[in-house]
């Protein structure tokens, strides 16, 4: 009898798309641990350790390397090879190249944490990568945009799938990011440091710009394109409105690259720019909630899957922190909110709840969804994933919750006056206050982490179990024709 | 154009998203290099006051950077009430002309470092930076004891200053551009700038500043003072008039 399969290893390049993905969990679990790790020596400082290479100031680049770039990043070159390949109904474009896309970014990940802790920084926040580096992304980068234009080009569909659109446009867009905001002049050819070429309001202006849209294209775009796949396929239902998706697009990539400068409200940047920033922060609610809307609307007819198909939780869920968060983001972005936030935990908070609400949370339920399919079987265990579910939701709740507190808090104290006119706190008094908040937000941390522990586990043994599957299939074919 | 078009056209579709990304970007970035108003003059008796890092204060910068301080310290005043007085004046965008990168920060899991220069004596920081809880007891900013042990490297100086000249920084290699800096900041700086200089001067002010107490050796602890203490006390606002530097804003 023949088995037809739709996933037959000529038709589809499976390897890369598993290798990115064991590396998204991977980074996911380091960068997590690190994240604790980072977050309890705010609360408890002797955690330090005298130690160099574990003060909180060298492990922080480390941390948001490892979550961005390494799990976030990785999670979006497995699924864009994979939905490249599955809506375009082709073979991944390049074998080689696509195995040295693996290298040049894992690798880009693991050296930069390396160096870090060493001291080998550009201090430039989200691009603390020293120029080489730099280099090696920029070179992998662009063989990630040749290989997927390439594939996009030898489609046997005419059209080009509205997730594909997001992917080329974070491709894109990132590229031109790390260029200008990554120029530097090295001290010498055999030095890691450099000196940006940029300096002060320019300079600033430029990190933001990356900084801003590192979130906007890297953590957004790209994984609204996740959505576009993920959500139709779990929920076996089309994409809500095609017409919606087609606005939010343009919408959405043309207004994010303006709002960078809503980091640099009331500093010496000119009013002119931060207060354009803020205007287009405000307009953006607008594709952002289309996308939001789009993805969770998808289900419209289908509510009950919320209740008994874990992933599809995850995916929803996701796309509620997505709205939830891109609402307190034009919020914050105003200049009267600003000036209580900026420059407290509740910056943090917003970003957390963005980070692993909706970025991490996505990755997840796509990665569920991708795992059984790459690996030919059933998850190990739904009822992991389900509890993976609840200790993420209540992680980032708790997370989210503690830095508002801290946040707002800090930030209230900070302008507060007594009956004389003058300050009424110390800034070490607002430290002291931001000690429980602290606390709670580890736990909120420890939380999220060991969910990501359990999908390591969950993710280890599924691929174990379709291994074992395989290779009692093979015996018995084999048996078969020796039979025969 | 319909939006067919664009689906079913790989060549369109990126440039029409190229064309899309590029235009928040150039409108906002550009003219920020070419407004005169966007870097203020700030001038004192026909001299800018804002100059370029000495070599002692550059080393103790690129210590700042590689410890990650900007992670949790700001250098950007903003002009409210509160801030004027835990802080001081605004900070103003000629501060930072010279730094690359900028150390605005966007944290302040400690407090603002834009003016801490003068404020504290280097007794004061020295103590601070080895154990900050000796101090002031409710900190939470790790130790920082082996900026004592460490002996600071200074070799490549030169090649510093010479990256920092290539981004724009008036550091002087010439006797044509050591003049141009005698007449825009007086000899006293212009000397600091000299690149051919740069050891001599950096031995000089890390001697006599004695920053870390101890003179026998140079530490990164003398560096990182000696960029602390220089930090917002290069424009004396009481040379000039109330909102004189409002217009900038």
């Amino acid at each position: 009898m023949a088995n037809v399969t739709t996933q037959s290893p000529e038709q589809y390049n499976y390897d890369i798309v598993r290798l990115f993905t064991i590396m998204t969990v991977v980074w996911g679990v380091l960068g997590m641990l690190v994240g604790v790790y980072i977050a309890s020596e705010l609360a408890w400082p002797f955690l330090n350790f005298d130690n160099p290479a574990i003060t909180f100031g060298r492990l922080r680049p480390v941390h948001t390397t490892l979550v961005i770039f390494g799990f976030g990043g990785s999670a979006l070159f497995a699924t864009s090879y994979y939905v490249v390949q599955r809506t375009c109904q082709t073979r991944l474009w390049g074998e080689g190249l696509a195995k040295f896309t693996f290298l040049g970014w894992n690798g880009a990940v693991g050296l930069a944490a390396v160096s870090y802790m060493m001291g080998y920084t550009q201090a430039r926040e989200y691009a603390e990568m020293v120029w080489p580096i730099d280099l090696l992304i920029a070179v992998t980068w662009v063989a990630y945009l040749v290989i997927y234009v390439m594939t996009l080009r030898k489609r046997s569909q005419p059209h080009i799938y509205v997730a594909n659109w997001f992917f080329i446009a974070f491709i894109l867009a990132t590229a031109i990011l790390h260029i200008f905001n990554n120029m530097a002049v090295p001290v010498s050819l055999f030095s890691l440091e450099s000196y940006s070429l940029h300096a002060g309001v320019q300079d600033a202006m430029t990190q933001w710009w990356y900084g801003h849209n590192a979130v906007g294209f890297f953590l957004t775009a790209a994984f609204l394109g996740m959505m576009y796949y993920f959500v139709p396929k779990q929920a076996g239902r089309p994409v809500y409105s095609y017409r919606l998706s087609i606005i939010h697009f343009w919408a959405l990539i043309f207004l994010y690259m303006w709002v960078g400068a809503h980091h640099l409200h009331w500093t010496a940047l000119p009013d002119w720019t931060s207060t354009l920033a803020a205007t287009f922060s405000i307009l953006l609610l607008l594709p952002s909630w289309g996308g939001m809307i789009n993805g969770i609307m998808t289900l419209s007819g289908a509510w009950d899957r919320l209740r008994n198909d874990p992933v599809i939780r995850f995916l929803i869920v996701s796309l509620s922190f997505y709205g939830m968060s891109t609402f307190e983001g034009p919020l914050m972005s105003l200049k009267s909110v600003n000036a209580l936030s900026h420059y407290t935990d509740w910056t943090i908070g917003h970003v957390h709840s963005g980070a692993l609400g909706w970025v991490a949370m996505i990755s997840m339920g796509s990665l569920y969804h991708l795992v059984p399919r790459l690996w030919e079987t059933k998850m190990y265990s739904d009822r992991l994933i389900n509890i993976h579910f609840w200790l993420a939701t209540i992680g980032i709740v708790l997370y989210i919750s503690a830095m508002w507190v801290a946040g707002i808090g800090q930030g209230l104290m900070l302008r507060a006056f007594d009956e004389y006119g003058n300050l009424a706190y110390t800034f070490i008094e607002t430290v002291s206050f931001l000690h429980a908040p602290y606390v709670v937000r580890t736990i909120g941390g420890v939380f999220f982490v060991t969910g990501m522990i359990l999908m390591a586990y969950n993710v280890y043994m599924t691929i174990r179990k379709g291994k074992a599957e395989a290779a009692v299939l093979e015996a018995k074919l084999a048996a078969k024709l020796a039979n025969a | 154009m319909k939006h067919e078009t664009i689906e079913t056209n790989a060549g369109w579709l990126i440039a029409l998203t190229l064309v899309v990304i590029s235009i928040g970007g150039l409108v906002e970035i550009v003219p920020l290099y070419f407004i005169d108003s966007t870097v203020e003059t700030v001038k004192v008796a026909g001299k800018d006051v804002v100059r370029p890092y000495t070599p002692l204060e550059l080393r103790g910068r690129d210590i700042y950077q590689r410890e990650g301080c900007y992670v949790c310290h700001s250098q950007m005043i903003r002009p409210f009430r509160d801030e004027a007085l835990r802080y001081g004046h605004y900070s103003l965008a000629a501060e930072s002309q010279f730094d690359h990168p900028f150390q605005w920060g966007s944290k302040r899991t400690g407090p603002d470092l834009a003016r801490v220069g003068k404020k504290y004596s280097n007794q004061w920081h020295t103590q601070h930076l080895i154990a900050p809880r000796s101090v002031v007891p409710e900190s939470i900013m790790p130790n920082y004891p082996w900026l004592m042990n460490k002996s600071l490297s200074y070799k490549d100086i030169g090649n510093r200053m010479r990256a920092l000249k290539m981004v724009g920084v008036p550091y002087a290699e010439t006797q044509a551009e050591y003049d141009a800096n005698v007449k825009r900041y007086g000899k006293e700086v212009a000397d600091q700038l000299d690149i051919n200089k740069a050891e001599e001067n950096l031995l000089a002010q890390a001697k006599n500043g004695n920053y870390d107490g101890d003179i026998s050796s140079i530490s990164e602890m003398d560096a990182l003072v000696a960029y602390l203490q220089v930090l917002g006390t290069m424009v004396d606002f009481k040379q000039f008039e109330d909102g004189h530097f409002a217009e900038f804003r």
